[in-house]
């Protein structure tokens, strides 16, 4: 298949998918018990007017035919427009833009951070005793299982009540995103390396690092040539994966070291029903996820031809 | 004679085993190899010849000692990694088997070729494609760039071939090169190696096959148990061979064998009642009525015709052989005769009721007349049963796998596929290969069926199993008239165990008839080149 | 599994059992037991972990918080391995088309990060202990059904099946005889694996003050409780996360186990 129509293809099902978690999304907020005008006049704690709560439904179109409001849903989707939010009074896409560049930036630094790890363990633990991999895997298995909070409460007290060599709240400044990117890269990392090593041990057993050795290669060579590519390419499939669990990690992370960013947003949407904002921030992580997807996809393409494909021979 | 290229004296390899235990893999073995010259090392699995062969590029792994161990006057019993680096692939080369593994399948093929050599990156390159070109490999320069997924056996094996030669090397070491190829591509590979020698490289050819072996070895060395057991020139071992167990590998090779003719001959004592005894066509229950009658099945995945328009009949209590190399659609017509791929077009039937096309329910009420045994018997065992639970869940159709009932049964179904009862409580990976397909044929005969289909039933075991299994599968028939679709790629062995003979390529039948007369007075070009390509008992060395 | 792995497993398990089980014989005191007197006492003899804000012992409290931790854990992962496992048969068994439809939907909710998706949830429902369960069940079905497809898929295309098939097995003795049990193999690692995952997710969510409110003694809760004098009582937050990462990462590691053994 031409390259072209194989990544037209992709984005095709990528766009087909999108439509249908905003389809999701819309129809599960029609499930929401509670009137959605309230949410905007402040929740029911406000006890706003008849008349505003009325205002409010004219503005938000909440009193069109569901199909409608459909309608106007996905054509406002098309042109980038996630509606407005209910609390802050303010087009979803403004605050998203504004909160995003912060996100962006710490989950970026942690999955770098996380691949480093990752890729030092696997390569420790591989060519290790028996003894040493068994260390590995437990490293390995209690860094996945150490969850965000706590880890980042534990780093707190550590680096900044006991030795005060970073700060606990970020600060904007570069030592203010070391502690919020490790606390979310160690337990990625701990996923990551479990795959990394796994991949990483085949490869080097197999008949072709056999070959390799046979035609006069290092132990160094066969690691770079051979079982470095093996090791990268499932956790390189993984990364889809890494992507989304660092932005769950993110809405604690942020909310752990009081970071603003999308993943505090959410949290403080989620609390104030403030559904166009949680809306546009689930569609906006799921474009993301597909985004990578793609962009995965197309470098496996390039390191493995055949496989993507599909074909044998 | 000239002076020998590797000299080794006393080798032995072990490796720690469970606990403070000491596996010994390989026993003061001792060769040497000459410049010009090929060397055979001969076993079965677990032999210690692959880790003989790895031992002359210090690749063995374990504890290596040895009284001489002389690669190329270099004294190689306690050379440091370094300097064995040195001699790996520019001095002495290996060709491993497993073609499919052997290449990385995320590098192009001319960086598995040529990455060793101390070249610029073009003329690396170009050297991989040179490389490539000496080995017949077919549009060189396109294919360099491919990695090995995108190649077919045949090319890979060539790859790989390319890749041991490509640094000049004085030694090579060719370890089951052959293995799992296609008869024409077996030959093409001996031929290649055979060529090797003529070049004046000292040659290792290590394999399971005595009759390939035999093809381009000068001499042989017969391993068992990590012990040399015999040694000689390749004629000597062929015609006279002195020690039992080589008489036993010769016997078990079935080539040239008549039908009926017991391929196992038991030198030792502990032999079977029945292996002895002298069998003959006389004493078959043959008839003339048919057991499976196929016409016009055709199969397509995709845009690919996997079978078409294919039409046979077997014989009661007769054996169809159905030979074809990897991908000619011999495996994809035996689903479809047994019901578990759907045809796109075409009928089965079974002693002349319909068994394709028909609804599965439909289908089931003949089931007990058709069985089936395939390569790999162990991905067809539950690996959660036992065997006694295997037989009594076939035994009993499925409705239990404990009932007491029927382990009397279970029992002489293991006598009849000669295996003792003490394996009713062991599980089926803990049998050995030829256990596991004896269990699979005592599993098949459990409804008592009429009509058994074979898939490369014994592509996967050791000439002596191998030989042991088509005994087994010759005396069942005997007894009880069971129609045999035999299917496998090896020539040799359709010919000890067909009446008839149908030859597939590309999806298609291209030629059927008696068996004699397919084997010797060929019709079809494909046929005739696929004879052709079989090794022959007797011409040693293609000069 | 080595001996001593073994033996260590056992051990865990018989101590997480009692502690979630009959938490007074560890910890005989109450666990909302208030003595203002005591407040934000380090950890010594008399309270092992320390005190909180209101003088709780918060030894007493993490072992007593066992039960709740593990049964909004079991109950997140038995809810979304239930949808996974209705799902995985539907796909597996059913007409293409269908098949295809489940697994475009299963990629949609796939394509929404694990904990987006409970906050999501819980957008819905509100805060609290039953809909922190329903989140992070239905926010990890997805994943199992996933994986609980693709195993029957590879059981039901077999050669053992096909085995059976040849033999005349009937549809439901194969289900019975080989798909069943081969699964409920597949299902205990994957429940293992689960929960330790589970416990995480849900104290996240009690952690983000949309779980379990405090002042019950739940994992997550106390680390709530805990964040705001991190300063000066450490080890409000240091104990009730230790066991978080015990019972996840002895969870990973059974569930390791379990596959291993079944393969």
């Amino acid at each position: 298949m031409h390259i072209i129509t194989w990544l037209a293809r992709r984005v095709g099902a990528a766009a087909i998918l999108l439509w249908l978690v905003a389809t999701v999304i819309f129809i599960a907020i029609r499930f929401i018990p509670g009137d959605p005008a309230e949410a905007i006049m402040g929740g029911p704690g406000s006890q706003a007017s008849a008349e505003a709560l009325e205002a409010a439904r004219e503005q938000y179109h909440l009193n069109e035919p569901i199909l409608v409001q459909y309608g106007l849903y996905l054509g406002k989707l098309a042109t980038g427009d996630l509606g407005t939010s209910y609390a802050q009074h303010r087009p979803v896409a403004q605050v998203m833009a504004e909160m995003l560049p912060a996100t962006l930036q710490l989950t970026l630094i942690a999955l770098v951070i996380a691949w480093l790890i990752a890729f030092v363990m696997a390569a420790i633990a591989a060519r290790s005793s028996r003894i040493g991999q068994a260390m590995g895997t437990i490293i390995e298995v209690i860094a996945a299982a150490i969850p965000h909070f706590w880890l980042g409460a534990m780093l707190i007290i550590i680096f900044s009540t006991w030795l005060g060599w970073l700060p606990a709240v970020d600060t904007g400044t570069v030592q203010g995103i070391i502690l919020p990117a490790v606390t979310l890269a160690i337990p990625l990392s701990g996923f990551l390396a479990q795959l990394m090593r796994d991949s990483l041990l085949t490869a080097m057993n197999s008949p072709f690092a056999l070959a390799a050795r046979a035609r006069g290669a290092s132990e160094g060579q066969v690691f770079f040539r051979h079982g470095f590519r093996h090791a990268a390419l499932p956790a390189l499939n993984l990364t889809g994966w890494a992507v989304a669990a660092s932005i769950s990690g993110a809405v604690v992370v942020e909310e752990v070291f009081a970071r603003p960013g999308l993943g505090r947003s959410l949290l403080g949407a989620v609390l104030s029903r403030d559904m166009p904002m949680v809306t546009g921030i689930a569609l906006f992580s799921a474009l993301i996820y597909m985004v990578v997807m793609l962009v995965v996809e197309t470098i496996e393409a390039f390191i493995n031809p055949a496989a993507a494909r599909g074909d044998d021979q | 004679m000239s002076q020998a290229a590797v000299e080794v004296k006393n080798l032995s390899v072990s490796f720690p085993g469970h606990g403070k235990s000491v596996i010994e893999a390989v026993k003061n073995v001792s060769f040497k190899l000459t410049p010009g010259k090929a060397l055979g090392i001969v076993g079965e699995s677990g032999s210690g010849k692959s880790v003989t062969a790895r031992a002359l590029l210090g690749l063995a792994g374990g504890q290596v000692t040895a009284d001489v161990l002389n690669i190329l006057g270099t004294d190689a019993r306690k050379l440091p990694d370094a300097q064995w680096r040195e001699l790996r692939g520019g001095k002495v080369a290996m060709i491993l088997q497993d073609a499919l593994n052997s290449l990385d399948p995320l590098r192009p093929i001319h960086r598995e070729i040529a990455d060793a050599l101390p070249l610029a990156r073009k003329a690396r390159k170009h050297a991989a494609v040179e490389a490539l070109r000496r080995v017949e490999m077919p549009n060189p320069t396109v294919r360099a760039d491919q990695r090995s997924p995108q190649l077919s056996g045949g090319m890979r094996q060539r790859a790989l071939i390319a890749q041991a030669m490509i640094g000049n090397p004085a030694v090579v070491v060719a370890d089951e090169a052959t293995t799992a190829l296609d008869t024409r591509l077996t030959r093409l590979v001996l031929d290649q190696l055979h060529e090797l020698t003529t070049q004046g490289i000292a040659l290792a050819i290590i394999s399971h096959d005595l009759a390939q072996i035999a093809q381009v070895a000068d001499e042989i060395i017969v391993m068992r148990h990590g012990e040399i057991v015999e040694a000689g020139l390749t004629d000597q071992i062929l015609e006279r061979p002195s020690h039992d167990y080589t008489k036993q590998l010769l016997a078990a090779v079935p080539a040239g064998v008549p039908r009926f003719v017991p391929l196992a001959r038991e030198v030792s004592q502990g032999a079977t009642p029945q292996a002895g005894l002298p069998r003959s066509e006389a004493s078959r229950k043959a008839t003339d009525e048919l057991a499976v009658e196929v016409t016009g099945l055709s199969k397509t995945f995709g845009d690919h015709v996997a079978v078409d328009d294919v039409s046979l009949s077997i014989g009661k209590g007769a054996t169809l052989g159905l030979v074809g190399e990897s991908g000619s659609g011999k495996t994809t017509t035996a689903r479809m005769i047994l019901g578990l791929t759907a045809p796109d077009t075409g009928t089965v039937h079974i002693f002349g009721e319909q068994f394709t096309p028909a609804k599965e329910i439909e289908r089931r009420a003949l089931r007990d007349r058709i069985g089936a045994i395939y390569q790999d018997p162990l991905a067809s065992f539950d690996p959660r049963y036992s065997v006694s639970q295997i037989l009594i869940n076939a035994l009993s159709q499925g409705t239990t796998s404990r009932a007491r009932q029927y382990r009397k049964r279970a029992e002489e179904l293991l006598e009849t596929v000669e295996l003792d009862s003490s394996v009713l409580s062991r599980y089926p990976r803990e049998l050995s290969g030829g256990q596991r397909q004896r269990l699979a044929i005592a599993r098949a005969l459990a409804p008592e069926p009429d009509i058994l289909i074979l898939d490369e039933p014994v592509s996967a075991l050791d000439v002596s199993v191998q030989a042991t299994v088509l005994d087994l599968l010759d005396r069942i028939q005997l007894e009880t008239a069971t129609s045999y679709l035999f299917i496998t790629h090896d020539l040799a062995v359709v010919e000890h165990m067909s009446d008839t003979i149908a030859v597939m390529t590309n999806g298609q039948l291209v030629e059927t008839g008696i068996a004699e007369q397919i084997l010797n007075h060929p019709r079809h070009t494909y046929t005739q080149e696929l004879m052709a390509a079989a090794p022959t008992w007797g011409i040693n060395r293609a000069s | 599994m080595t001996r001593t792995g073994k033996f260590l497993a056992g051990v865990f398990v018989a101590l997480i059992a009692v502690a979630a089980l009959f938490p007074s014989l560890l910890a005989p005191g109450s666990p909302l037991a208030v003595h203002p007197a005591e407040a934000f006492e380090s950890p010594s003899l008399r309270h092992p972990f320390g005190t909180d804000e209101s003088g709780r012992d918060i030894y007493t409290r993490v072992v007593h918080g066992t039960a709740d931790s593990l049964t909004i854990g079991l109950a997140a992962t038995g809810l979304g391995m239930g949808i996974a496992v209705v799902l995985g048969i539907i796909t597996a068994f059913a007409p293409r088309w269908i098949d295809s439809v489940i697994l475009r939907g299963l990629e949609v909710l796939y394509a929404i990060p694990t904990l987006l998706m409970a906050l999501i949830i819980i957008a819905f429902t509100g805060p609290g202990t039953t809909p922190a369960i329903i989140a992070v069940g239905l926010s990890t079905a997805p994943g199992y059904a996933r994986l609980i497809r693709t195993h029957l898929r590879t059981l039901v295309n077999s050669e053992m099946f096909d085995a059976a098939t040849v033999l005349g097995h009937s549809t439901w003795r194969k289900v019975r005889n080989h798909l069943v049990p081969n699964t409920l193999t597949t299902l205990l690692a994957l429940v293992t694996l689960g929960i330790g995952q589970a416990v995480i997710w849900a104290s996240a969510l009690s952690f983000l003050g949309l779980g379990t409110p405090p002042p019950a003694p739940e994992w997550g809760a106390m680390l709530a409780s805990g964040r705001t004098y991190l300063h000066f009582a450490w080890w409000m937050t240091v104990f009730p996360g230790l066991a978080i990462v015990t019972v996840a990462a002895g969870a990973t590691l059974l569930g390791r186990s379990v596959t291993r053994r079944s393969t």
